[in-house]
């Protein structure tokens, strides 16, 4: 073990390397991105389902309607209360939320997750503010 | 702690008996179900006026199509409504329907001196949406399939990987392909209905989110009575007493994938 300094040495710059970002970036942290509603979704105070739920779950509820949709022709959803939607991510989710760039991309952006919804799908389909 | 085999079965045995007796059963299940919300569950149904089919079906009544101007509105009607794009290229092209020549749409009967006006009149073609769909068996993903509800042959776009064996499993030609992101290329967009996306296949859906709503599809609705849409399997559809009184043939009937698109000839 002649080059034992050379093999701490070694160590330490890999630790160094390695836990830079974390030092780099401590005490920096991003707040998380404050998502605006339209007039619309104000107004109609609830979601689909609850505020925490759609937070959280909102792409399991997607994933269900186009599943359900586009295989089994159900299109038409009943939420706990009983109230329907019909599933469509253009006409429904995004009739209200019109605003995408205030709306979506703020949390998607934050998350760094990139959904292709809007490869195929319109935003605001019907072109309020 | 000296144990025997004998002692450790016996151990296993009552144990397993416990696990199976309904008060633990039930004491575990119980435990699953909390945590759910109070009010009812969420679920899905569908629309009380979406139209029912066993097997949708189309008949298209060719005596009443004399040139390519009749076919046009169909088309129109379908292709802006679906967001098809023109693309500029031939190759590129993507069509949900269209009309071919006779000897085109039914290579495997033409016949030699036959009527003139059937052999240059325009034959409308789409998906057959077959009984038996080549395509649905060769796609790798479930992209395409066959709905069990109604017959209709649908794509799911979420899915499709664009590897395109549908394309070379379909005798009909009745699937395209996006080679570049349709999107530029749409005239006039139907901010209702989503585009596609470069590297998926597409072709006509049998206007399944008109039927759900309670509506005809788009080309049925545009022709004017010439073409014919209902169940195939309810002996007292349009469509049925039309295959009735009427000589109806369908493409490549030979192969086998049992077309629902019947033609009047």
């Amino acid at each position: 073990m002649g080059n034992k300094k050379l093999v701490y040495l070694g160590i330490t710059i890999f630790l160094v390397i390695v836990a830079l970002p974390f030092w780099y970036n401590h005490g920096k942290a991003v707040p998380p991105p404050e998502v605006e509603l339209t007039a619309r979704a104000k107004e109609a105070k609830e979601c689909v389902r609850s505020k925490d739920y759609m937070a959280r779950d909102h792409m399991k509820v997607l994933d269900l309607w186009r599943h359900s949709v586009v295989r089994n022709a159900e299109r038409i959803y009943v939420n706990p209360q009983g109230k329907e939607f019909a599933m469509s991510l253009s006409n429904t989710c995004l009739d209200c939320h019109s605003n995408k760039a205030e709306f979506c991309d703020r949390c998607h952006n934050y998350a760094s997750v990139r959904p292709y919804c809007w490869d195929c799908h319109i935003d605001n389909p019907k072109e309020s503010n | 702690m000296e144990r025997s085999r004998r002692e450790i079965l016996k151990l296993f045995g009552i144990t397993a008996l416990a696990l199976n007796t309904p008060p633990v059963l039930n004491a575990f299940a119980a435990e699953q179900e909390t945590g759910h919300g109070v009010e009812g569950e969420p679920y899905v149904k569908k629309g009380d006026d979406a139209l029912k089919a066993k097997q949708w079906a189309l008949v298209i009544d060719t005596k009443k199509f004399a040139s390519a101007d009749d076919v046009t509105p169909l088309v129109e009607a379908c292709h802006r409504i679906h967001n098809v794009p023109v693309m500029p290229i031939k190759n590129h092209e993507i069509k949900w329907i269209w009309s071919a020549p006779y000897h085109n749409a039914f290579p495997m009967s033409p016949m030699k001196f036959m009527d003139e006006k059937l052999e240059h009149a325009p034959v409308i073609v789409l998906c057959n949406h077959c009984e038996n769909p080549p395509c649905v068996r060769a796609c790798p993903t479930n992209a395409t399939f066959k709905r069990p509800g109604d017959g209709i042959v649908l794509m799911d776009f979420h899915r499709c990987i664009g590897c395109r064996f549908c394309m070379a499993a379909c005798p009909f030609g009745a699937r395209s392909f996006n080679y570049r992101n349709p999107r530029p290329f749409i005239t006039e967009t139907n901010k209702k209905f989503p585009t596609r996306s470069k590297g998926v296949v597409e072709k006509c859906n049998f206007c399944a989110e008109r039927l759900a709503v309670g509506q005809l599809p788009a080309c049925v609705e545009a022709s004017d009575g010439k073409l014919a849409f209902g169940d195939l399997y309810d002996p007292e559809s349009e469509v049925r007493e039309l295959i009735r009184s009427n000589y109806t043939i369908r493409r490549k009937q030979s192969l086998g994938t049992e077309p629902a698109v019947y033609y009047i000839v």
